[in-house]
């Protein structure tokens, strides 16, 4: 682990001690998870103070993580049928979600579905920090608004809201970024189906486009499977003994 | 004399200055600008969301055509990410390959970028040339990867396949006579890098000659300086990378400050502006096409020197050769498995971010330990250069949005993704 994030970590624990999670050093990174009732006041600081002068957000990302670490395919027993049960069924490329074999209806309010991750660099300090928020309320997610830190987050957090559906309290002008005029629902999110839910053609009767409900099969052609890979496990712990 | 009323013009999608699909709505009050409002997203087309339905070689060709004239460096990107989850290296001289081909795909962009401003603003000349020397950098792309553009040619571990040592020549036609042919094919007799090296020589001179069509022509400049100015502190609070910082006057740059690949052990200088307008960003980017020059150069000398693999020697991430695939159990086992369920990537989070022509161009990746990505964010930098266009654009006329656009080098299929 390099020595300039461990220093980071050290700062960071001295300055928001309790009020941000503990530093998490990955490789050459370093994350930070935040509450959405901190996350304003932390990142100001986070660009004010000169030991670590984040003058520059880089992005904001908006995850939904409502299907992790969630397969397809069992790999842990033997099972009897073949390949075509990834492919077949209610598959997270067809519904949605994603489940071993089905759809996981998502009916809990874990408060941990939706989180923006933004990535700051501090130009004069040469480092980056990942900052972490959960949305508290999964039906209706919702985090303060950065850009009066940071005028650059206007359109980035657009299109979280956008994909997500992530709405951030104080931004000036909060509309939709990428979709088209007039679409419903937010398409990132892992209850959105892939193909979607309508298509557009020009109507020759009509002499018009018109949208209607999408006629194409969804298909997946590889099914999703997590495997442990013990090779990466000792991988990482070698790599972390050996540097540090 | 009538009042002048403000009114609401729309510009684009269908504009060719509009460098693609973009929708400008622009208050306007009489030719000056009071607000402009980009409509963004008419090439959405979800390659974020395509990717978690992907097992993860199978995107790399959707990130040639995020920002389709810098192919190879988006690759790189989403390959650096991928490699830096798995833990994996690829060997030095698919290393060097990686860093002369981010080059190569430089010049490329700044040529398409110099021909397109030049043209928007007025100037059709340099256009034409530009593409002659896009043309050459397009051979070598095709050289090496079978494709002119989209050509997916990096992967996790190393690049696809080591540098050919012939270089595609041109066959005869109806259309050719023998004595052209001739002369076409002159630098196409050795290798590819024969080829490049042939370029090299002959590159700076033609940066020259854009350079006399623009760099002191009076229309050239009357419509270039004073335009779009960005102070250093608001360039990096908007969010500005690449040249746009750089024309701004801070020398940041990822080659430089963080370095990736063999980006440290090379010779190249950063140029950087003064007064952060339109003409110091066109200057900072006909600089970075000398320095690119540099560094393929060193590049070209060290790959001669040091032939070796261009790919991690483990077949859980890089597929067995064709001949080891057919008469090797093993080696059969590990094809089927890499091209039916892919490889899984340790759970984890990375971001990688390199510098792309444009700017930073970073992949958030988020994985569970599945075949497939969880979560890929691309952080393009024209979309943060874009959004800031309302500023840049307030206050100069209708004529100038036109430059600013230019300047910005903006390319649809990495704003909309």
């Amino acid at each position: 682990m390099p020595e300039a994030q461990r220093k980071l970590a050290e700062q960071l624990r001295q300055e928001f001690g309790d009020r941000v999670g503990d530093p998490e050093l990955v490789r050459d990174e370093v994350t930070i998870e935040v509450s959405p009732d901190e996350l304003f006041a932390v990142m100001q600081s986070l660009k004010e103070l000169p030991q670590f002068a984040y003058t520059q957000l880089t992005d904001v990302c908006g995850v939904d993580y409502a299907a992790y670490g969630q397969g397809e395919w069992i790999t842990e027993q033997a099972s009897s049928s073949g390949f075509s049960r990834g492919v077949q069924g209610n598959s997270f490329a067809r519904r949605g979600l994603t489940g071993v074999y089905g759809v996981d209806e998502i009916t809990s309010n874990t408060g941990r579905r939706f989180a923006a991750v933004y990535h700051l660099l501090s130009v004069t300090h040469n480092r980056r920090l990942r900052v972490k928020c959960f949305c508290a309320d999964d039906n209706f997610p919702m985090l303060q608004s950065v850009v009066p830190i940071w005028a650059g987050a206007n359109w980035f957090e657009r299109e979280a809201f956008d994909l997500y559906g992530i709405v951030f309290d104080g931004h000036p002008d909060l509309r939709r970024i990428l979709t088209d005029y007039g679409f419903v629902g937010h398409p990132f999110r892992k209850d959105f189906p892939l193909i979607g839910n309508v298509e557009v053609r020009y109507d020759e009767e009509k002499r018009r486009v018109v949208y209607q409900p999408v006629s194409i099969e969804p298909r997946v052609l590889v099914p999703r499977v997590v495997r442990d890979d013990n090779r990466y496990a000792d991988r990482q712990a070698k790599e972390e003994s050996g540097n540090g | 004399m009538g009042d002048i009323r403000s009114y609401t013009m729309n510009f684009g999608p269908q504009h060719p200055a509009a460098h693609g699909v973009l929708r400008l709505v622009l208050e306007m009050e009489g030719e000056t600008i009071r607000r402009a409002d980009p409509h963004v997203g008419l090439l959405h087309r979800a390659t974020e969301k395509l990717a978690e339905s992907k097992p993860f070689n199978q995107s790399i060709g959707y990130m040639d055509r995020l920002d389709y004239v810098s192919m190879m460096c988006n690759e790189h990107g989403y390959v650096l990410a991928i490699e830096k989850l798995l833990g994996i290296a690829p060997p030095k001289r698919a290393q060097y390959i990686r860093t002369m081909f981010d080059e190569v795909t430089r010049i490329l962009n700044h040529l398409m970028w110099l021909g397109a401003h030049g043209l928007d603003v007025g100037a059709m000349t340099a256009f034409l040339y530009c593409f002659r020397e896009r043309e050459d950098l397009m051979d070598c792309y095709e050289a090496v990867s079978g494709a002119r553009m989209h050509a997916t040619y990096y992967r996790p571990g190393g690049v696809y396949r080591d540098l050919p040592d012939r270089m595609p020549q041109y066959e005869e036609s109806r259309f050719r006579s023998e004595k052209d042919m001739k002369v076409l094919n002159e630098a196409r007799q050795g290798s590819l890098l024969d080829f490049l090296e042939d370029f090299c020589a002959r590159f700076p001179g033609c940066v020259d000659e854009y350079e006399t069509l623009l760099t002191e022509n009076r229309i050239w400049k009357q419509r270039l300086v004073g335009i779009g100015v960005v102070s250093p502190e608001r360039a990096l609070e908007l969010g500005f990378t690449g040249p746009m910082l750089r024309g701004s006057g801070v020398e940041w740059d990822l080659r430089r400050t963080q370095p990736y690949e063999v980006y440290d052990e090379l010779d190249f200088e950063i140029p950087v502006g003064t007064n952060g307008d339109c003409y110091d960003r066109y200057l900072v980017r006909v600089e970075e096409m000398r320095q690119s020059n540099r560094i393929i150069k060193q590049c070209i000398d060290w790959l001669r020197k040091n032939p070796g693999p261009v790919m991690v020697d483990d077949h859980k991430i890089a597929p067995p050769t064709r001949e080891e695939m057919k008469d090797d159990m093993e080696s059969l086992i590990h094809h089927f498995k890499l091209f039916t369920e892919g490889y899984c990537v340790p759970a984890g989070e990375a971001y990688a971010a390199i510098e792309a022509p444009k700017g930073e161009f970073g992949v958030y990746l988020i994985s569970d330990g599945a075949n497939k990505p969880y979560r890929v964010k691309v952080r393009a930098p024209g979309f943060a250069h874009l959004a800031a266009m309302d500023e840049m654009a307030r206050g100069h006329m209708l004529a100038d949005v036109v430059a600013l656009i230019g300047t910005q080098d903006i390319v649809f299929g990495e704003i909309d993704r």
